[in-house]
């Protein structure tokens, strides 16, 4: 496969995760001002933070009114992970790597940009803005769906999974981090009902809050919220998870081409920083710290994996 | 010539009743819910956007992907008529091939004096580094697109031989998929050729070619794209999927240990095949335009060194150039040794003083064309010109005279499109696809048909309000 096909389907796949991790934003984000009377905008700002893109916005908007910032992180052409500016950079690696999808996967992302391109021509309403969002994680569902049933298991099937993996964890890293001072466990004996509703609300944004219930009894504590985003290995958007899946995909690589790279020893050294990692050494050592380390290591390893894989001439 | 006035339909051109190609597809018509059929042509568009099947139009943003209109009615070809233009054309690629390698080589046609020499010598289409060069197989033109158009039942014209890299192959295919679809009850009356195996026959041809520096067992194909923002980037996709070859642009390539080669996740890997859909101009910065980033320098001395096969093989746009157009019957008897099956339009060169004359006396009657032009671009349809246009031409003709030539304005057969009204009759011409390889020519039956949507226009072009039909070409 050409280095730049590789390159185009990690990266198809990076932007596709980054849609429906941005519409899960806006959901987290927008539930929050429904429920709450007061203080609102803090938790704009906070999401803008998550996203990475406070400059951009400030930029543009010095206030974080509810109406700017959800239009901002849906549709603005300034804004690049903006749900509109990642499906048409999703779409555009998807032109530019036709030839290694099934023709199941191609129709379903050009089906997905030409109704968020209707669906996003103009500002969304509060009343349609529900509909919207379910239509961004309903059209994601089909790429997945599609990409699940009628590809090869082969290293195009392996480079797409490296990209939606490692913009997830990044994500979730991000989201983790944005708050990390509601999750410290002083904070923790506060135990107010508004720290209650920020933990929801980090679950709710990476679609976890129903799990959680399930695992934990309904009871959100900090150290159980970090133990489930961080170390559990069942939920799919852990970032112990997501990265056994980027070695598992690092693996099958090597062993399809037969050679052995750089990727693959710093992906297994990543995740030995979560086997067998308890909570409380977690927060010991500074979950901050321990948040910055694994950003900062999803960057490496995708750099490394580009390197390794000749995605750049 | 005057201004033809009447013109020959296709499908209505007998006076009683539809002609025989089309009387079974008009019986069916004729039993169909013509609301039906109208809800079908937008069905068409919707599918043709879902499979993105566009083209971007040059100068506009990347955004504006637009779609080729798709007209729903067939256009149908007698398998009588089929087999005449079969024999023509491919008598005409092979002395476009035994052309290409005689001027290439010893000139016998210029000696000859068929063929005056200023005509080569003073023309950008010919290319001086391939003189001596033999090409792979022996093979210059590996696809060829030859524009026909039709004035009567029994007359056809060769409007031009696109030697080059002649595009609109994806979209004879993709047509024939959507009918395929939307009528599949038609083709069990009709016996329609399938025109599906032409990607196959496509690698077979490119692989038969393969440089002497081949050594496998099966030849690597790549197709070469000058990028997702080039018009036809769509086609170079398709083809490239089609084939199970790779899609490539300049970037991804680099001449490693003398053979040109890939970057692929697991190092450079050579290509033996290239299919470029690039023109010669851009192929090759160290050896022509410098400013070419879409090229691989060097590729030509790697060419020339038996490393690769480039198809179509450089300096082809010779055979198809228009000042050479007119030679044409000449060309084809002085190498086959045959009167041409398909005949050459009439055609005024302007460079010589009396043609000159003629074409200015008669500018309003005349179509005028860019020698270098193409896509329908720098040419004038005198009928159809405003007094200002006309008088733009003259000048321009004046001060230039060798870079026109003119031509009769041809009665365009018309087949009928479906309009809000029912059918209606819209002017068409027709690009069968040709594939050469050293053993045999083959000729995809049907091809593209283009048609000219705006009432009474006379131009196909896709870049000019051009749609296109499916081409059915009838069994025996």
């Amino acid at each position: 496969m050409l280095g730049k096909t590789a390159g185009g389907l990690f990266w198809m796949f990076r932007y596709l995760e980054r849609c429906e991790n941005t519409a899960r934003l806006i959901e987290a984000g927008w539930r929050i001002a429904l429920t709450r009377t007061s203080d609102g905008d803090n938790e704009w700002e906070s999401i803008i933070k998550t996203a990475g893109i406070r400059d951009i916005y400030a930029q543009k908007h010095d206030d974080f009114d509810a109406a700017h910032v959800v239009n901002f992180l849906l549709r603005d052409g300034d804004n690049p992970s903006s749900v509109l500016s990642s499906i048409g950079a999703a779409r555009s690696n998807a032109r530019l790597v036709r030839t290694a999808l099934s023709s199941e996967v191609w129709e379903s992302v050009n089906e997905y940009w030409m109704a968020m391109k209707s669906a996003l021509a103009r500002p969304v309403s509060a009343r349609n803005l529900p509909k919207v969002l379910q239509e961004i994680r309903y059209r994601t569902a089909i790429v997945r769906g599609t990409l699940s049933g009628t590809m090869l298991r082969n290293d195009i099937y392996n480079f797409c999974r490296l990209g939606t993996f490692l913009e997830r964890a990044d994500n979730t890293a991000r989201i983790l981090d944005v708050k990390y001072y509601v999750l410290l466990p002083s904070a923790s004996f506060v135990g107010s009902s508004m720290d209650n509703a920020q933990w929801e609300n980090i679950l709710r944004s990476v679609s976890a809050e129903r799990a959680f219930g399930w695992l934990h009894g309904g009871e959100i504590t900090a150290s159980g919220v970090v133990d489930f985003l961080i170390l559990d290995q069942r939920l799919p958007r852990s970032l112990a998870f997501c990265n056994a899946k980027i070695r598992g995909n690092l693996e099958h690589l090597e062993n399809d081409y037969g050679i052995h790279q750089k990727s693959q020893d710093l992906a297994k050294k990543i995740c030995m920083k979560f086997d067998g990692r308890k909570t409380s050494d977690i927060f010991e050592d500074g979950l901050h710290e321990f948040l910055e380390t694994a950003i900062r290591d999803n960057a490496m390893l995708a750099s490394q994996i580009e390197q390794d894989f000749r995605f750049y001439g | 010539m005057n201004t033809p006035t009447r013109f020959f339909d296709e499908m209505f051109g007998s006076a009683d009743g539809p002609r025989s190609p089309y009387s079974q597809y008009f019986d069916w018509f004729e039993g169909e819910d013509p609301k039906e059929l109208r809800k079908k042509s937008q069905e068409a568009e919707a599918f043709f956007r879902r499979i993105g099947i566009t083209f971007n139009v040059y100068g506009q943003q990347e955004a504006d992907e637009r779609l080729i209109p798709f007209d729903i009615v067939p256009r149908i070809i007698s398998a009588r008529e089929w087999q005449q233009l079969e024999k023509g054309i491919e008598q005409r690629v092979r002395a476009i091939n035994a052309f290409l390698h005689d001027i290439y080589h010893r000139q016998e046609i210029v000696r000859a004096g068929r063929l005056p020499k200023e005509i080569i010598a003073r023309n950008d289409a010919f290319l001086p580094k391939m003189i001596g060069v033999t090409p792979p197989g022996g093979v210059y033109t590996h696809i060829v697109g030859t524009d026909l158009v039709r004035t009567g039942e029994n007359e056809f014209y060769v409007l031009e031989d696109n030697a080059r890299t002649p595009s609109g192959v994806s979209y004879m295919l993709e047509n024939r998929e959507t009918m395929l679809q939307m009528f599949p009850e038609l083709f069990t009356k009709l016996k329609v050729r399938p025109v599906s195996s032409y990607p196959q026959n496509l690698r077979r041809s490119l692989a038969d070619c393969a440089p002497p520096a081949f050594d496998g067992d099966k030849p690597v194909v790549a197709v070469l794209t000058p990028g997702i923002h080039n018009s036809a980037y769509f086609e170079h996709a398709f083809l490239a999927d089609q084939m199970g070859a790779e899609l490539v642009e300049a970037h991804d390539l680099r001449i490693v240990d003398g053979r040109v080669a890939m970057r692929t996740t697991r190092g450079y890997t050579p290509i033996d095949v290239i299919y470029r859909r690039i023109d010669d101009d851009y192929l090759d910065p160290l050896n022509f335009n410098p400013d070419s980033l879409l090229g691989v320098p060097g590729i030509l001395d790697v060419y020339k060194a038996g490393g690769i096969t480039i198809a179509n093989a450089p300096g082809t746009g010779i055979a198809d150039d228009k000042a050479l157009y007119s030679y044409m019957p000449d060309i084809v008897e002085f190498y086959t040794g045959e009167k041409a099956i398909l005949q050459n339009v009439p055609t005024w060169r302007c460079s010589d003083p009396d043609s000159l004359k003629y074409v200015l006396d008669n500018l309003s009657d005349l179509v005028v064309k860019e020698v270098h032009g193409s896509g329908g671009y720098g040419m004038l349809v005198g009928p159809a010109a405003s007094k200002r246009e006309l008088a733009r031409f003259e000048k321009k003709l004046r001060a230039r005279p060798n870079a026109y030539i003119a031509q009769p304005t041809l009665a365009l057969s018309t087949v009928p499109i479906m309009t809000k009204k029912g059918l209606a009759p819209r002017h068409v011409d027709l690009r069968p696809f040709v594939l050469v390889s050293p053993k045999q020519v083959r000729i995809t039956p049907g091809g593209l048909t283009r048609v000219a949507l705006k009432e009474g226009s006379l131009v196909v072009n896709s870049s000019q309000g051009g749609g296109t039909k499916d081409t059915w070409v009838l069994g025996d």
